[in-house]
């Protein structure tokens, strides 16, 4: 059987698919990959399913040696150098690895987070359904560690078509992130304050959120506090300091603070590749309509 | 019994979700048991809140056709108490909490009798959050409701049973906490190697029981 035997873990490095759907209601997040697209990406290259589990490096580090066989691998997401025994090799692109050879990876200079893809899949056991580990629950396959033994999964019948894809970088500079308003952008004094400033994004960001700071937004009524109710990943919740949190794939599944709108999905795997210091700069995708006329049924 | 859908607001939540506003928990519940039960095209988690049900869809591209779907979503009336007095589960407690003396005192109660109200009265699952396996129970006695308290706990054991608000609930594991505590219970309220990993699911009645004060 193929394994990846783990030498360095830089400061996080995870085990993700796309998550446990379905279970909020007894309080387990979504999870998944925090960058799906490149997640997915990994595993087209590979030709494996786009479910099969992915390795999710926050801040390069990585490096494991391949026992058992040779494998093809892929690098995406932030482009942290990969090499493969010191000799470096593109991101997007698969890589053919003999047994015994070391893959490795540097710090990206752009990006936080890539994805190691391995044709058959990271193989480790699911938990509820899914490989993913969700860090604020603690469910799921507990971080690597050096010297983890990783198994890989058997290659699906389908083989690679192409050897590379075409991926824009990943942006160090000011990030767009398209926004629908609500549904409690009315428990705002001046809801569109979100969307007339810059933020930045701060250094307590993780995959339950991102923080972002600046000008505080004002919450119409202090006193009030909202009944717990639903979220989802990309919502932008403001506690009391003023101050967003973008939900992230592992966000508690309910919570109190008003929601002033909602990242669109597709903007969602941008959030992933933000840096702290980076600044953000948050757009109605459509015009915000006061909500003082709900919608029927 | 089958009841006109109800008359309530949705709103766009992003544009992979949808937000359900309702009046009342017991509202919420019913229409989460609906939904759960009706498994709407492309609908693929039914969350339920204090006064919401958050949808979350498939894709990006579902927020119209479930709307649409919801107009004929035939939902049950709340129910008040459990269908022929059963419960589905009842939790043994040891009223030995910390705050027990203080519940009492603001809720103008002896202890004894805050005992009583807790196990007095039926509660129901209504919701999830904070942790897996843990449910805000709703729809006791409503004397007892308590604000959390100011200074939270940075250590509250698993199995401790809290009231805050108007909700009950027990800790499925042990976590920081500001609820009022006020007995524990020796009932396993999350375990992953169980088939259903969590001990309460919505919807489902409980009831408390005294077995002793230590």
């Amino acid at each position: 059987m193929i394994a990846l035997e783990v030498l360095g873990c830089g400061p996080l490095a995870l085990v993700q698919d796309l998550g446990r759907p379905g279970l909020a209601a007894v309080g387990v997040s979504h999870s998944g990959a925090a960058d799906r697209r490149s997640h997915e990406l990994a595993n087209r290259l590979l030709a494996n399913p786009v479910d099969q589990a992915t390795l999710e490096i926050t801040m390069g580090g990585f490096a494991a040696r391949v026992h058992g066989g040779a494998v093809d691998i892929a690098v995406t997401g932030a482009d942290a150098h990969p090499a493969a025994d010191g000799i470096p090799f593109g991101i997007n692109s698969i890589r053919h690895i003999r047994d015994g050879q070391i893959v490795s990876m540097g710090v990206p200079d752009s990006g936080l987070r890539s994805y190691v893809g391995v044709r058959g899949g990271i193989a480790v056991p699911p938990v509820l359904g899914s490989r993913s580990f969700d860090t604020m629950s603690g469910i799921g396959p507990r971080p690597l560690r050096s010297g983890d033994i990783v198994p890989v999964g058997p290659p699906a019948e389908a083989f690679p078509e192409v050897d590379q894809a075409p991926v824009g970088p990943i942006s160090r500079g000011r990030v767009d992130l398209r926004v629908i308003a609500g549904p409690r952008d009315n428990w705002f004094l001046d809801p569109d304050a979100l969307v007339c400033t810059d933020w930045l994004v701060s250094e307590h960001g993780d995959r339950v959120g991102v923080r972002l700071a600046g000008v505080p937004l004002r919450h119409r009524w202090p006193e009030r506090q909202l009944p717990s109710e639903g979220a989802t990943r990309g919502a932008i919740q403001v506690p009391p300091n003023g101050q967003p949190v973008i939900l992230g794939p592992d966000h508690p599944v309910t919570g109190g603070y008003p929601v002033i709108g909602v990242v669109i999905d597709a903007d969602t795997d941008k959030l992933a590749q933000l840096r702290p210091g980076q600044s953000v700069r948050l757009r109605w995708i459509r015009p915000r309509i006061a909500a003082a006329t709900p919608a029927g049924w | 019994m089958d009841a006109p859908p109800l008359r309530t607001a949705i709103r766009d939540y992003g544009d992979r979700a949808l937000l359900i506003e309702c009046g009342t928990t017991a509202e919420v519940l019913a229409l989460a048991d609906a939904l759960r039960g009706a498994r709407l095209p492309g609908v693929t988690d039914v969350v339920p809140g204090a006064r919401t049900v958050l949808l979350h869809l498939s894709g990006p591209s579902g927020q119209a056709s479930v709307r649409t779907a919801l107009a004929a979503l035939p939902v049950s009336r709340p129910s008040a108490l459990p269908e022929a007095g059963q419960v589905d589960l009842v939790i043994d407690v040891i009223y030995d909490g910390a705050d027990l003396a203080e519940v009492a005192d603001r809720v103008g109660m002896d202890p004894a009798e805050v005992v009583r109200a807790h196990t007095g009265t039926p509660w129901r699952v209504g919701f999830g959050g904070f942790a897996p396996g843990f449910a805000y129970l709703v729809g006791g006695d409503p004397r007892l409701v308590v604000p959390r308290r100011s200074e939270p706990r940075t250590r509250v054991p698993a199995g401790s049973v809290g009231l805050a608000g108007e909700f009950s609930g027990v800790y499925p594991r042990e976590s920081p906490g500001g609820w009022q505590l006020i007995g524990h219970t020796k009932a396993v309220l999350w375990d992953i190697d169980r088939p259903q990993p969590a001990l309460l699911a919505p919807g489902m009645w409980v009831r408390f029981h005294a077995a002793g004060t230590s």
